[in-house]
């Protein structure tokens, strides 16, 4: 119960820092505010994406319903989380690169995330009978992630990039954000983690339950 | 009954021999699959054909035919037995490795055969300009690899759903999104006179690497889908 | 000795429950007819034992001199004959038996699908497409694939379905070969069929 409030309190912050101190990138200018919540909602989108994984071997293994039901509210949040990371990004890239998409290596990356998790829920629907639909999405879910390396070391290879390079480690590998920064930007990395932690643990109860109760 | 005992590579051979058997008389995915092609690649011709297009252009419009034929017949190594019932004669009897092998071996036959015949059609009815012909050789054949490991099991998915329609291109189209970004890499280098072997080498790398792992963690996964 | 023991195999279908914790054990020359009408789960149970399908909860063992046989090992010994199985279409009798012999592991040449074909009243039709078989003929091929692996488990499902006078005979000559040297199970809602195993298991509601 306390840290849901500490929650409140750091979240708040956060809100407010991001618009009080001054703009991380100063070379870009105010939208690059959108940095403090783009950033974590992304990387949610990712870590929920590996929660997914990990329960869906689980379940593999030990056919453990309750695996399946960790598997699928933690993809069902990966989709919220990479969807908004996918907006944010947009509106930034509209405000300072004046297009919304560029096919710049990390829009692509969010964007292929998305495109995972609807396709899970896509085969998750087209399946009726539960075991079956549990065990196939669990194989998908982990086929899937098997190309995220692909993803993250190929494509900035690749395609050119506009993402600013330097906001986290710069190009000599030190630490590059200022204490103004780092001061909303952890937190904020904090607070959505949490925030999912919370979602999540919510989701997966509500999904047992619901499961729980068609099969009596 | 005499009992030799077989190995798995004979078995698979010989679930691969029966599915080109079993093809060859009705010739369903083949038919799909090539008449897609080529209808596909009239209608590119037809809006693109006179004009000079950059290699990358090319390269992009040839493996977009290619992607969208594959989803149109690749499905059906498995599609087919679910209909007619038997997979389960042969999830009785078969060793499932032997079945993936097999059925994997099939779909990159039929691949290949597909852009056996779209590519020189391609060359012919566009004012595309093979530089490298080594180099896309090469590719058509990691390619094909890497498109049939990584849907096969897809395929083998969706042909136990209940509602199939788009699912397949849904399902694997995120998948090979690093497949398809090196073949039409790799592909512009064949076509452009500045290209070559060398020059993509990390396509090359790339095009391997995803080939082996698509088929590794296919096989892994498989017998989660095939055995019920 | 081979054995198989059952223990409260439940099968659910989302809400509706279709087999409701059966169990039974059985050893080499046991048979067992599974008896309960239509819906009753005869199919599902089989489909079961046949690895076919997932439990809800409960398993079903197989064992070999008290060691328990992997799924490889099950299907190695295993075989399944119900109605919903069906051949490739569009290979011949002699195709579809040379298939699925080395499926199992066996190379069967000219002569031995000759015998086999005989065997199950067949001769001379093994080239002809399986496509141009009637359903009795059908069913007899498919009793010719499944015992292939020389079963120690045979499960057959309506084991006469579909057959003449000829055909029913057949049926009883595998069936009694298969009570002397390994295990039976029959699924039926058939007085004449109840005869065929020396258990009855009833699956009624």
């Amino acid at each position: 119960m306390v840290w849901k409030i500490v929650l409140l309190v750091v979240m708040t912050w956060v809100i407010v820092g991001a618009f009080i101190l001054p703009a991380p990138q100063q070379a870009i200018g105010e939208a690059s505010r959108i940095f403090y919540f783009h950033v974590p909602q992304a990387w949610v989108a990712v870590v929920a994406f590996l929660v997914s994984m990990v329960a869906s071997v689980r379940f593999l293994r030990n056919g453990n319903r309750l695996e399946d039901d960790r598997a699928r509210v933690a993809a069902g949040l990966g989709l919220l989380f990479s969807l908004l990371a996918t907006v944010s990004g947009s509106i930034f890239a509209k405000v300072t690169w004046q297009s919304y998409w560029n096919w710049d290596p990390r829009e692509t990356s969010i964007l292929i995330l998305l495109l995972i998790y609807g396709a899970y829920f896509a085969l998750r629907t087209a399946v009726t009978e539960p075991e079956r639909q549990a065990r196939l999405a669990a194989v998908y879910a982990i086929f899937a992630f098997v190309t995220v390396p692909f993803l993250m070391f190929v494509i900035p290879r690749v395609l050119p990039s506009l993402h600013p390079s330097d906001s986290i480690v710069d190009e000599s590998g030190s630490f590059a954000m200022s204490l103004e920064t780092s001061v909303v930007f952890f937190p904020s990395l904090a607070a959505f983690t949490g925030v999912f932690i919370w979602m999540y643990r919510l989701g997966r109860r509500v999904t047992t339950a619901e499961r729980l109760r068609i099969e009596e | 009954m005499p009992k030799n005992s077989i190995g798995l590579t004979a078995k698979s051979w010989a679930v691969l021999r029966k599915d080109i058997q079993v093809e060859f008389r009705s010739r369903y995915a083949l038919n799909a699959i090539l008449l897609f092609g080529v209808t596909t690649l009239t209608v590119v011709s037809f809006s693109v054909g006179q004009k000079n297009l950059s290699g990358e252009l090319y390269a992009a419009l040839f493996w977009i035919i290619i992607f969208f034929s594959a989803m149109s017949g690749l499905a059906h190594v498995f599609v087919r037995e679910e209909d007619a019932k038997t997979a389960t004669v042969l999830r009785l009897t078969a060793d499932t490795t032997a079945v993936y092998w097999g059925k994997l071996g099939f779909n990159f036959l039929l691949l290949s055969l597909l852009e056996a015949v779209i590519t020189p059609l391609f060359l012919m009815m566009t004012d595309a300009i093979l530089h490298h012909f080594f180099l896309l050789l090469i590719i058509l054949f990691l390619g094909a690899v890497g498109l049939a490991g990584a849907t096969t099991l897809i395929a083998a998915i969706i042909s136990k759903a209940s509602v199939k329609g788009a699912l397949f291109a849904v399902l694997s189209f995120p998948i090979l999104l690093p497949l398809l970004i090196g073949v039409i890499n790799g592909t512009t280098k064949a076509l452009t006179a500045t290209g070559g072997v060398t020059q993509a080498s990390s396509e090359l790398q790339l095009l391997t690497s995803y080939a082996v792992v698509m088929i590794t963690a296919s096989l892994l996964l498989f017998e989660f889908v095939w055995e019920e | 000795m081979y054995t198989l023991e059952v223990l409260g195999l439940t099968k659910g279908f989302g809400p509706r429950q279709v087999l409701k914790d059966v169990s039974f054990s059985l050893t080499v020359g046991d048979s067992l007819a599974v008896i309960g009408k239509n819906g009753s789960g005869k199919t599902t149970l089989l489909r079961i034992l046949a690895g076919l399908m997932i439990p809800t909860r409960g398993k079903a063992v197989f064992m070999h001199d008290s060691q328990k046989l992997d799924r490889a090992a099950i299907r190695q010994r295993l075989s399944y004959v119900g109605p919903e199985l069906a051949l490739y279409d569009a290979l011949t009798a002699a195709e579809n038996l040379r298939f699925f012999g080395k499926m199992r592991g066996i190379s069967l040449d000219n002569e031995l699908i000759v015998k086999i074909t005989e065997m199950v009243g067949l001769s001379g039709r093994e080239n002809d497409l399986y496509r141009a078989y009637s359903s009795g003929m059908k069913q007899r091929l498919k009793y010719a694939v499944g015992l292939l692996n020389d079963p120690t488990y045979l499960l057959l499902d309506e084991p006469t379905a579909n057959l003449d006078e000829e055909g029913r005979q057949i049926v009883s000559q595998i069936i009694a070969r298969q009570k002397e040297n390994g295990i039976l199970i029959v699924a039926t809602n058939e007085q004449e069929e109840y005869g065929f195993a020396e258990k009855q298991y009833r699956l009624d509601g």
